[in-house]
C-alpha cells in the first residue's frame, strides 16, 4: 500500500487516516492532455463514507482529478493517463471492467447544475431506467426516496411532472444529486456544486453532503476554502498539478505542513 | 438637424419603413389572392343589356374599365356564356352603346358537363319528342324535379365506370401481365396458361355485362331541357348534363351565400371537369397534400440522421466543415435543377432498374421507370434535406454539453444518451426543420414537372386495389395546376379566376400544414420545456 504511507509521510499530523478503510485509492497517477501534464504523480486514498475536499487555485487539476475517478476525461480528445486507480478495491482502468459500470457506481454532479429538460420525475428515474427498472412503482419508489435524500421532496413532490428546468438554481442543483444517487453509487463526485448558487442554497447542498455522507464516500471540488473547511473530514491542496499536502481538514487548515498550503490558505496566492 | 440624425431617430424610421413596406407587400400579395379567389365562386346577378342597335346581351359583369384612348368612357365585361352558341364566354360592351339595363328573374343559369355556363330562360322540358312542360315556370319546376335523379344517374354511371369497370381492368391488366410472366419464363401452354385464359375470358363478359348496363342507364337519360338564349338562340340540352341550376337575380343574400358555399365545396371536394377549367381540384389537393407527407417521412429520418452524425459522432475538423459548407449550400442550388437528377437518376436509373428486375413482365410500358409521386417526393426530399439538417445540427449544438455529460456520468452509454436525451431534446427543432422543408417542398412545381406531375391523372395514388398505396402514379398537384389552368388553358377569360382560387387553396394547405406542425413543436416545447433557465 502506498497511498497511506506517503499520506502519513506527507502529512504526520494526521494518524486517523491509516484507521480509515479506503474507498478509492490512487497510485502515482500523471496525466496529460496533449503534451501538457496536468496531473504530477498524485497518490492518496479516500476514506470510505467521509467527505474528501480538493482544493486549489484555478487551473491546479483538481476538476481533471476529481474526472479521472469516473473516466470522464475519456471523453476529451488526447488524454493521456499513467497511473492506477482502484474504485472498491477495483482498478478503474482494467480492460475488461466496462465503464459504463464503473460511472453507475461512481456518480457525479457538476459545477454547473444540468437537469435533462425532461420532468422532475423523469430526471430521478433516468438513471435506474438506464439499468432496466420498468416498473412504475418500483420507479416510483426510487424517486421519492432519493428525492428525499437529496431535501427535495417536500418542495417538488405536487409538481413531479413539471419540467426541471422550472426549478430554482438550488433546486436543480439537489435534483442533480437526486438524480446521481438515484443509481446508488459507492462514490459520489461533486464538481464544485455551489459555485452557481446563492448562500441560502449553498448552505442547504452543504448541509445535504453532511446527512449523505453516512451512505455514500464523497469527493468535492471546491474553489470556496470555507466550504472544504466546514464540510469536509479531509482536505487535498493541489498546485500545477501536484498534490502538494493531504490530510485532516482542521488539521491542514489550522497547521499546515507545507510552505504553499499555509500561503494559499492565508490568501498570499490564488 | 445634426442633433437629430445623431439622436438616431432616423436609422429607427428606416429600420420601421423597411418593415412596414415588406409587410405591405405581404398583405397586398394575401389580398389581391383573396379578392379575386374568394369573389369566383359567387353568384353575380345576370344583367339584360340592350344596345342601342338593339342587340341584346345577357350575362354576368366580372369586370369594368377605362375605354383606352377615351377619356371618361367605361366598358364592361360580360361573361355571356353559352360558348357552344356564341364561340366566346366573354365579351366586352362599351357602356355607351348600353341603352336599357334589366335583371330579369327568369334568367337561369345552368352548370353543365360540357361547354361552361349556360344562360338564358327555360322554355320548355322534353322527353324524347313529347313535351312535359312548356313556359319558364313549368318547366323550371319540372327541370328542378328532375335533377335529383340525373344526379343520381351520373354517379350511378360513374360508379360502373370508375368501380366496376376499374376492377374488372384492373384484373385484366393483372392476368395479362401474368402471361406475360409465364410467357418471359418460356411457358406459352399447360393448365397455368389455361386458367389465365379462362379467367381473361370470363373477365371480358364481366366487361360487356358492364358496358351493356352503362348503355341501357345511358339510354334511360331522354329528357332534355330547351333553353332560349340571346338572339333567339335555342339550346336543347339532356337534362342528364345538367349539373346546377340557379336563377342569380330571383335570389336573396342568404340563398346566395348557401350557394357560394357549395360551390366553394364542390370546388375542394369534385374532380376537374373541361381540362381542368369546370370543377374542382379534389385530385390535385389529394397530389399536394400525400406528395408533401411521403417527402416528410423521407426526409426527417434522413435529415436528422445525417444531422447527428456531423455533430454527435464525426471528429470536428476540416472535412466535416467543408460537408458542412455544402450541405448547406445545396439548399441554394436552383430546383430545376434537382428535377433533372431526379430524372436522371431516380427515374431512368433506379426505376428502370427496379423495372427490369421486378416487372420485366409490363416492358415496354414503364412501372417505375417513368414520373410518379415517389419519384417527385424523393427528389423533393434531397431539395429539403439541407433544411432539416442545418435545423436539426442547430438544435443539437444549442443542448448544453453539460446535458450529455449528465447522461454519460449516470452509466448510460453514448447511444442511449443519444436516444433518451439528445433526440427528445431536439426534437422541437427537427420540426422547425420540418416546417421549413413542407412550405418549401409545397411550393416547388419546376422539379415536378419533370418526375410526375400530370395535368390531368386518372386515378389517385390511393385506391382500393392491393397494394392501396400506389407510389408509382403520376398525380396533380395544386402550384402546377395552376400554372397549367392560368397559361395551358384554351379559356383564359374563364380559367383566370379558378387561378387565384387554387392559388389561394393553395397558401391555405401550407398555412394549414405548418400550423399542425407547429402546434406540434409547440406541445414538444412544453414538454421538455427548453424555454426555462
Amino acid at each position: 500500500m502506498v497511498g497511506p504511507t506517503r499520506i502519513v509521510s506527507e502529512a504526520p499530523a494526521a494518524p486517523g487516516l491509516l484507521l480509515e478503510s479506503p474507498m478509492v485509492e490512487i497510485e502515482r497517477l500523471s496525466l496529460w492532455y496533449g503534451a501538457k501534464q496536468a496531473l504530477r504523480d498524485i497518490t492518496m486514498a479516500v476514506p470510505k463514507h467521509r467527505i474528501t475536499a480538493y482544493i486549489g487555485p484555478s487551473g491546479c487539476g483538481k476538476s481533471t482529478l476529481l474526472r479521472c475517478l469516473n473516466r470522464m476525461n475519456d471523453l476529451i480528445d488526447g488524454v493521456r493517463i499513467e497511473g492506477t486507480i482502484r474504485v472498491g478495491g477495483t482498478d478503474i482502468h482494467d480492460p475488461g471492467l466496462d465503464v459504463t459500470d464503473l460511472r453507475k457506481r461512481v456518480g457525479m454532479v457538476f459545477q454547473k447544475s444540468n437537469p435533462f429538460p425532461k420532468s422532475i420525475f423523469e430526471n430521478a428515474a433516468y438513471g435506474p431506467r438506464i439499468l432496466g427498472v420498468r416498473s412504475r412503482t418500483d420507479l416510483e419508489g426510487i424517486v421519492e426516496r432519493s428525492l428525499r435524500a437529496a431535501a427535495l421532496w417536500d418542495e417538488v413532490r405536487d409538481r413531479l411532472h413539471e419540467s426541471a428546468l422550472g426549478l430554482s438554481g438550488g433546486q436543480q442543483q439537489r435534483l442533480c444529486i437526486a438524480r446521481a444517487i438515484a443509481v446508488e453509487p459507492d462514490v459520489l463526485l461533486m464538481d464544485e456544486p455551489c459555485s452557481a448558487l446563492d448562500p441560502i442554497a449553498t448552505a442547504r447542498i452543504e448541509e445535504l453532503m453532511v446527512e449523505l455522507k453516512a451512505g455514500y464516500t464523497i469527493v468535492i471540488v471546491t474553489h470556496n476554502m470555507q466550504q472544504a473547511a466546514r464540510v469536509s473530514d479531509y482536505t487535498g491542496f493541489l498546485l500545477l498539478g501536484e498534490l502538494v499536502e493531504y490530510g485532516v481538514t482542521r488539521q491542514l487548515f489550522t497547521n499546515p505542513g507545507d510552505r504553499r498550503t499555509e500561503d494559499y490558505i492565508t490568501g498570499r496566492f490564488g | 438637424m445634426r442633433a437629430f440624425s445623431r439622436s438616431g431617430e432616423p436609422f429607427i424610421w428606416l429600420t420601421g419603413g423597411a418593415l412596414a413596406v415588406a409587410l405591405l407587400m405581404v398583405a397586398g400579395l394575401v389580398g389581391l389572392i383573396l379578392w379575386n379567389g374568394l369573389g369566383f365562386f359567387w353568384p353575380a346577378d345576370v344583367l339584360r343589356a340592350t344596345l342601342r342597335d338593339g342587340t341584346v346581351l345577357t350575362g354576368q359583369v366580372v369586370d369594368r374599365e377605362r375605354v383606352p384612348g377615351r377619356e371618361g368612357e367605361h366598358r364592361i365585361k360580360l361573361k355571356v356564356g353559352n360558348r357552344d352558341l356564341y364561340g366566346a364566354d366573354f365579351t366586352w360592351v362599351d357602356e355607351a352603346q348600353i341603352a336599357e339595363r334589366r335583371y330579369l328573374l327568369d334568367v337561369a343559369v345552368i352548370e353543365r358537363t360540357e361547354w361552361g355556363l349556360l344562360i338564358g330562360t327555360i322554355q320548355a322540358v322534353r322527353e324524347g319528342d313529347r313535351t312535359v312542360a312548356a313556359g319558364p315556370e313549368a318547366s323550371r319546376r319540372e327541370l328542378e324535379r328532375r335533377l335529383p335523379a340525373a344526379a343520381a344517374l351520373r354517379r350511378e354511371i360513374r360508379r360502373i365506370e370508375a368501380d366496376d369497370i376499374g376492377d374488372v381492368n384492373h384484373a385484366q391488366e393483372q392476368a395479362r401481365l401474368a402471361l406475360r410472366r409465364l410467357e418471359l419464363r418460356g411457358t406459352t401452354s399447360g393448365p397455368e396458361v389455361e386458367a389465365l385464359r379462362r379467367e381473361m375470358a370470363a373477365l371480358q363478359a364481366r366487361y360487356d355485362e358492364h358496358a351493356t348496363q352503362l348503355a341501357a342507364l345511358r339510354g334511360r337519360a331522354t329528357a332534355t331541357v330547351v333553353v332560349q338564349a340571346d338572339g333567339g338562340k335555342e339550346k336543347e340540352l339532356p337534362v342528364a348534363q345538367v349539373l346546377d341550376v340557379y336563377f342569380p337575380n330571383a335570389m336573396g343574400p342568404g340563398a346566395k351565400a348557401l350557394h357560394y358555399a357549395a360551390g366553394v365545396w364542390a370546388f375542394v371536394s369534385d374532380d376537374p371537369r373541361e381540362s381542368n377549367t369546370e370543377g374542382g381540384v379534389f385530385p390535385a389537393i389529394f397530389g399536394t397534400v400525400m406528395m408533401v407527407m411521403i417527402m416528410s417521412v423521407l426526409v426527417t429520418p434522413l435529415g436528422v440522421l445525417a444531422a447527428f452524425y456531423l455533430r454527435e459522432y464525426a471528429r470536428q475538423g476540416t472535412f466535416v466543415s467543408l460537408v458542412r459548407i455544402a450541405v448547406n449550400n445545396l439548399a441554394g442550388v436552383p430546383s430545376i435543377v434537382f428535377g433533372v437528377f431526379g430524372v436522371g437518376f431516380f427515374i431512368y436509373f433506379v426505376g428502370g432498374t427496379i423495372d427490369q428486375l421486378f416487372f420485366p413482365e409490363a416492358l415496354p410500358t414503364p412501372t417505375f421507370g417513368t414520373g410518379g409521386i415517389l419519384w417527385a417526393s424523393l427528389t423533393l426530399a434531397i431539395l429539403t434535406i439541407p433544411v432539416v439538417i442545418v435545423a436539426t445540427e442547430e438544435g443539437l449544438a444549442a443542448i448544453p454539453g453539460g446535458t450529455r455529460e449528465a447522461s454519460l456520468a449516470l452509466g448510460a452509454t453514448k447511444l442511449e444518451t443519444t436516444l433518451r436525451v439528445v433526440l427528445p431534446a431536439v426534437l422541437p427543432s427537427v420540426l422547425t426543420g420540418l416546417i421549413l422543408a413542407m412550405a418549401r417542398a409545397a411550393g416547388e412545381v419546376a422539379p415536378l414537372m419533370l418526375t410526375g406531375v400530370v395535368k390531368l391523372a386518372p386515378a389517385l395514388p390511393v385506391d382500393g386495389h392491393w397494394p392501396f398505396l400506389h407510389l408509382d402514379r403520376k398525380f396533380m398537384h395544386l402550384g402546377f395546376h395552376i400554372y397549367d389552368v392560368g397559361f395551358q388553358s384554351p379559356n383564359v377569360d374563364a380559367a383566370r379566376p379558378m387561378v387565384f382560387a387554387t392559388t389561394l387553396l393553395l397558401l391555405l394547405i401550407v398555412v394549414l400544414m405548418n400550423l399542425f406542425a407547429v402546434s406540434l413543436r409547440n406541445r414538444l416545447r412544453r414538454r421538455y420545456a427548453t424555454a426555462a433557465v
